[in-house]
């Protein structure tokens, strides 16, 4: 899907954007953000972009590409190239550790055919593994986009992974 | 308009759900519509309701009348008998704990649900979080309107300066100091930030608190903005808790609704507003001065210190920056009294604290309990005791940065003081609890990842040393290591904590040091035997009987 927006509609989108966040250095990373969500990853090409309605020399703010670049490259949940379609996130945090997390995580990598950080050739999957996410009494932990699994066993991966079929 | 008798509340937490809540929710409806109440009566959910074994929990206000465990067969005769009639039905209500005559001064929270003192979730899990008017009714907005139509801005400071509040979000530093600080700086405007960038392993209060009670944030960082002189607030909320800056959001919007935000607060010259701020995913952000860079757009990289936040901070103004759970004891404290506060415990240390219990025990969630509790007593009484009745072997507090206590050392009472004297870190309130399954170099190995993955990479002591701490507990694990890596793993870890930049460099390996410590011979068994005595390390054997921790 995130092949076919058009740079026109990439120009459109930031416009879009950026007029809800406001062009303010605090509203950069949720503007990252709200990019990321809604193409599944944030495409070199739109940095320029935001850094044209961002740049307000008369107020002392020189922003740079690289600037925004570093911004992206740096969190988590921002990716800079396109991921699959559902998106599994394992926690490996010592809490879902101790109770569990490693049998859980090579159900995952069984039922998934996919190594930690790997999406699959049909773009369908990624497994990533993310620090903890504090639903922590509830672990082994995982979330399959914005899905809350807890208390997982090693034996109901395939089910939960089977509802996004 | 409609006028509500009465309010029922269902949990729907994990352990609810997983025992037909849901079902009980929507039998409560139908039969409330049946018995033609639905305009007097309001149903809602609850996600926390502490630990309880009688799941799903109905609670039906005014009565603080708690039934548990509910099942669908049950829902009529409450509705009927106490919705429909006006009588409790003493039968189904949740069973009341006995305490143990250690802990007794505890006093109960409201209805039956087991006992602690609840200050920063009082609320939580009894009001609708999505409902101002619920707050105000709860004593909400109470301390701001007593603030600053009654006090100066220095009387709230000398309140919570006179309550002894220490930071919640792991440095215990005084509150009412860092407050004092801002306020006498120059420079402005200033700010107050908010940190709910709650990242620590095993931490979540703060996302209760977040979910369960938002306004009483909200009322929070008004006080401090009152206290210390600001027009501007920011609520920094890690990008994982969706829920969370949603619940804020929406109670920023009510509040400004109100009046309660915005200008002229109260009818006074007091104007104050709230910026809600998701992250976007790194644990360092929790470091002030990261989170204020990354506020500022940029990549949340701690700066150098001095100068602090409170001189220096967003955008160069000074700036207050305050843990959610710091902040939700504010309003209570200057509603009653810095005095009233310091009663609550016991101990050295003033108030109570939220801890995470995780890991091997019977029951894992959220409690707040007075200051100065020990292990001992949160696993066997609120943890409902080690699983399978298995053997304790450690426990480790205060999150991934924090430090091992070994079985032998769980009846040190959980306050600041104590612990430090015993070399132990309170921190972000994470007791993650072990049993003798554990093997500390997979542990190790799990807690040193995580910092590894974490270090920002800006100084190179944290970025090096995360890197090879992991690499060196990697080859023990998998028998490879020489016993003279363990020293050259301890010389590493005393550099980054000598000289790297903040806290995530110097606090990395705090348990690495510990593990060595406490479980020395363990860890050689791995290296000189090949042998993991937990059985745990794929790579190597297994031993028929655990190594006892020294």
């Amino acid at each position: 899907m995130e092949e076919q927006v058009s740079e026109l509609d990439l120009v459109s989108l930031v416009d879009r954007v950026v007029t809800q966040h406001g062009a303010t250095r605090d509203a950069i990373i949720p503007i990252l953000c709200e990019i990321n969500r809604l193409l599944g990853y944030v495409p070199a090409a739109v940095l320029p972009e935001i850094r044209r309605r961002i740049q307000a020399p008369q107020e002392g703010m020189f922003l740079a590409d690289s600037h925004l670049y570093s911004a992206v490259s740096f969190y988590q949940l921002l990716s800079m190239r396109p991921i699959g379609q559902h998106v599994v996130r394992f926690c490996e945090s010592a809490p879902c550790h101790v109770v569990g997390g490693r049998q859980v995580v090579e159900a995952l990598q069984r039922s998934l055919g996919l190594k930690p950080g790997e999406t699959s050739r049909d773009r369908k999957w990624s497994l990533l593994m993310t620090s903890c996410l504090g639903v922590c009494s509830v672990g082994p932990v995982f979330l399959v986009d914005d899905d809350i699994h807890g208390s997982v066993t090693p034996e109901q991966v395939p089910e939960i992974l089977a509802r996004y079929g | 308009m409609k006028v509500l008798r009465s309010m029922v509340l269902v949990s729907v937490d994990d352990a609810s759900l997983a025992r037909g809540a849901q079902e009980v929710f929507h039998a409560l409806l139908d039969e409330i519509d049946e018995f033609g109440l639905a305009d007097q009566i309001a149903v809602t959910t609850i996600r926390d309701v502490g630990i309880h074994e009688d799941t799903p929990l109905v609670i039906v206000y005014p009565d603080a009348a708690v039934y548990g465990s509910v099942t669908v067969a049950d829902v009529r005769t409450i509705v009927e008998q106490h919705l429909f009639k006006g009588n409790i039905v003493p039968s189904l209500l949740a069973l009341m704990h006995e305490l143990p005559p250690e802990v007794g001064w505890m006093r109960g929270r409201r209805g039956a649900l087991p006992v602690q003192q609840r200050i920063v979730l009082e609320r939580a899990g009894i009001v609708d979080p999505e409902s101002i008017e619920d707050y105000i009714l709860h004593d909400g907005f109470q301390a701001l309107g007593k603030a600053v139509t009654q006090m100066a801005p220095a009387d709230v400071i000398a309140e919570v300066d006179k309550s002894g509040l220490q930071g919640r979000g792991g440095a215990g530093f005084p509150t009412g100091q860092k407050w004092r600080f801002v306020a006498s700086a120059p420079g402005s405007p200033k700010y107050v930030i908010c940190n709910a960038d709650e990242s620590e392993p095993g931490t979540f209060k703060d996302r209760l608190i977040l979910e369960g009670d938002p306004f009483s944030i909200i009322e929070a960082m008004a006080l401090a903005a009152y206290a210390i002189n600001a027009q501007e607030g920011y609520i920094y909320i890690r990008g994982e808790y969706p829920l969370a800056y949603r619940r804020i959001a929406h109670a920023i919007q009510q509040a400004e609704a109100y009046g309660l935000l915005g200008d002229g607060i109260f009818g006074t010259d007091f104007s104050f507003r709230i910026h809600p701020h998701a992250g976007a995913g790194a644990y360092i952000c929790g470091e002030e001065t990261a989170l204020i860079e990354s506020l500022e757009g940029k990549r949340g990289m701690p700066r150098a210190r001095p100068p602090y936040p409170t001189t220096y901070g967003l955008f160069g103004k000074p700036t207050v920056v305050n843990n959610v759970e710091t902040l939700a004891n504010v309003p209570p404290i200057v509603r009653n009294g810095g005095a009233w506060y310091r009663k609550v415990s016991p101990s050295k240390s003033a108030g109570t604290k939220v801890y995470t219990i995780l890991g091997n025990v019977n029951f894992t969630g959220a409690i707040e309990v007075p200051m100065g509790i020990t292990l001992r007593e949160v696993i066997d009484i609120y943890g409902k005791g080690m699983k399978d009745d298995r053997k304790l072997k450690l426990v480790q507090t205060g999150g991934s940065a924090g430090t091992i206590v070994p079985a032998s050392l769980q009846d040190v009472p959980l306050d600041f003081e104590a612990f430090r004297n015993a070399g132990v870190s309170l921190g972000s309130g994470a007791l993650l609890i072990c049993d003798e399954r554990t093997c500390v170099v997979d542990l190790a190995m799990s807690i040193l990842r995580f910092f590894r993955n974490e270090c920002c990479g800006k100084c190179t002591p944290c970025r090096i040393g995360t890197l090879r701490l992991y690499e060196l507990m990697t080859r023990i694990s998998e028998g490879e290591a020489s016993l003279t890596d363990l020293d050259l793993m301890l010389r590493v870890s005393e550099a980054m904590s000598e000289v790297s930049n903040c806290g995530l460099g110097q606090t990395a390996s705090t348990a690495l040091r510990d593990f060595i410590k406490y479980f020395r011979p363990e860890i050689e068994s791995h290296i000189v035997e090949h042998l993991c005595p937990a059985g745990v390390c794929p790579a190597l054997h297994r031993a028929a009987e655990p190594i006892p921790a020294a």
